[in-house]
């Protein structure tokens, strides 16, 4: 594991992983009263949750809810807005990178992040796969085959573009060109997976190769999933997360959440009564 | 829009139409002036006189009307005047568009404006007591009024239409391929040099050739400090005299009608030809970047 903050030392179990009072077993994010606002107006209340490894989580909520700014915090992505601003803390394994210190390009290396609309570079597919491990100084030219071969294998798009990795991104459907995104994220070693509505722009067949997957990154992949679509929630996640005017209404095993919710607003919105 | 052909929309449609018309027309009616004035001279001027070297329009022995150190001094000030600006200019375009903080933009843009409003009279006479003086002594010329001062004023003059157009094209790029650049923890330097700059690669070949066009056919500011001597540009450190300093320099004591006269208009067409060609170009790498983004 990298470090990420300067300070924070960590003890590692047997198995080498990090054991702490910050970050026990089985937590790998964890956020505690986080606050967010975007200049005046204050987006996210006090949100404490924490956000197991290897496993699905999904975040939902209606629309303004927060759910984006919150996956955004992870990577600290929202540093790139004018004005807004975070308080509180969020742990990553044990490390808090809200901090000043925080060195955000080694966070972003191991918090890779996967948006709403494929946004391959103009580039071909495999410039886009090797962009990330380039950028942090990989220049073997078989060790980036490798990676990039590994990384697309990794997101199910290998035997589709194998014999084409010259041609441009663009050339790919929909549903390759997000899976072309996955793969770039992979490329970079990433420990979390972001994913902020990945599906929300495809057809039927490709959102459901998507979400496929997902289960399967899970197994390697610390997952937090946005979504709108409550099934999707349902289908793929093994935690679900409910979000409502940045507040954190209801957190547990998406089982429970969508069969027996402990909270009246979960319940309304999981049977569809708003949102 | 549907216009009615009676009454008051109809004059309305009518008066719009002869101001867009304009500019239409009169690039119309230069090109059939020019072209009127300077075909004869096509008959008139042996070849091999367009051809020499010498540019020796009055003569009591043999005019001479050699074409190529008017050209090739144009085209070597302006690809000097290039090598400056292009780099510069477009170096700027990258700080303001993605680098520079809100207050520095609100500074720098309009600096930019002003700078692209200053009368070419005016920057000659910078050039002439400023830039001249200054080339002299850090080169240890004999006369600062060359080659490389004249390049020097076209740089500044070309700076504004670079910076600008460059400007629009950096900032165009969509948001998400820098959103997906920084979330693979790419540095900003990274993201504006690995993802930026190449997708808005035509944009910015646009601008460098607009801001060439721009200025090929800049007349003052060479004619002020370039020295006009009439010959091959050989140094950027010796005086040269391009096509439109020769234009503006001989056009008033020519014989209306003469050889000499039609030569000049000649010389005037095969500038706006290059004019329109680099033009042409760049309209098409501007399309082009507008698809592919």
């Amino acid at each position: 594991m990298s470090q990420l903050c300067s300070g924070t030392v960590l003890e590692k179990n047997s198995a080498g992983e990090v054991e702490s009072e910050l970050a026990p077993r089985g937590v790998k994010i964890r956020a505690r009263n986080l606050d967010f606002f975007y200049g005046d107006s204050q987006v996210l209340f006090s949100i404490s949750m924490d956000i197991p490894p290897r496993k699905v989580t999904a975040i939902i909520g209606p629309s303004g809810c927060g759910k984006s700014t919150f996956l955004r915090t992870l990577n600290r992505m929202n540093d790139e807005i004018e004005g807004a601003r975070a308080s509180g803390t969020v742990l990553i394994d044990g490390e808090d990178i809200l901090d000043q210190d925080c060195d955000v390009v080694a966070l972003r290396r191991k918090v890779g992040m996967v948006f709403q609309r494929s946004n391959p570079f103009p580039k071909s597919i495999y410039d886009n796969v090797a962009y990330g491990p380039r950028v942090h100084g990989v220049r073997d030219k078989r060790k980036l085959r490798d990676i990039v071969e590994k990384s697309l294998r990794g997101a199910w798009l290998w035997k589709e573009v194998s014999d084409r990795l010259g041609a441009s991104a663009f050339d790919l459907s929909g549903g390759q060109q997000q899976r072309l995104c996955i793969a770039r994220a992979l490329a970079v070693g990433p420990e979390i997976l972001l994913m902020d509505e990945p599906a929300s722009a495809l057809d039927p067949t490709a959102t459901s190769r998507i979400e496929d997957l997902i289960r399967d990154l899970r197994k390697e992949y610390t997952i937090v999933i946005v979504t709108h679509n409550m099934q999707q929630a349902a289908r793929v996640s093994d935690y679900t997360a409910f979000l409502y005017k940045g507040k954190l209404i209801e957190f547990g095993r998406t089982r429970k959440l969508f069969t027996n919710p402990t909270d009246k607003m979960t319940n309304d919105y999981i049977t569809g009564r708003f949102g | 829009m549907k216009i009615n052909t009676q009454g008051a929309d109809w004059w309305v449609r009518l008066i719009l139409l002869v101001c867009a018309s304009t500019s239409v027309l009169l690039v119309g009616a230069i090109l059939v002036s020019l072209v009127r004035e300077g075909l004869p001279a096509l008959w008139e001027v042996s070849l091999s006189s367009f051809l020499s070297t010498v540019w020796r329009p009055i003569s009591f022995v043999q005019e001479q009307f050699g074409l190529a150190p008017l050209i090739l001094s144009s085209l070597f000030v302006t690809m000097v005047a290039g090598l400056i600006a292009v780099p510069l200019g477009l170096g700027a375009a990258v700080y303001i568009s993605h680098v520079a903080r809100p207050v520095e933009r609100e500074r720098l843009k309009p600096s930019v404006g002003v700078l692209a409003g200053i009368p070419s009279v005016v920057l000659g006479f910078f050039g002439l007591m400023v830039m001249a003086p200054l080339v002299k002594r850090v080169f240890g010329l004999e006369s600062g009024l060359c080659a490389l001062t004249g390049s020097l004023l076209l740089a500044f003059m070309a700076l504004p239409t670079i910076i600008t157009i460059a400007e629009d094209a950096l900032r165009s790029v969509p948001n998400n391929y820098i959103e997906a650049s920084l979330a693979l923890g790419a540095s900003q330097a990274q993201t504006v040099f690995r993802t930026i700059v190449p997708a808005a690669r035509s944009g910015l070949v646009a601008a460098s050739l607009m801001g060439i066009g721009r200025v090929i056919g800049e007349t003052m500011a060479v004619l002020m400090v370039t020295g006009n001597a009439v010959k091959m540009p050989e140094s950027l450190f010796e005086p040269v005299r391009t096509m439109t300093a020769t234009i503006a320099a001989e056009m008033g004591e020519v014989a209306f009608g003469g050889v000499h006269y039609h030569v000049l208009f000649l010389i005037s067409l095969i500038l706006l030809i290059i004019t329109i060609a680099i033009n042409w170009i760049a309209q098409w790498a501007l399309r082009k970047s507008q698809l592919t983004q």
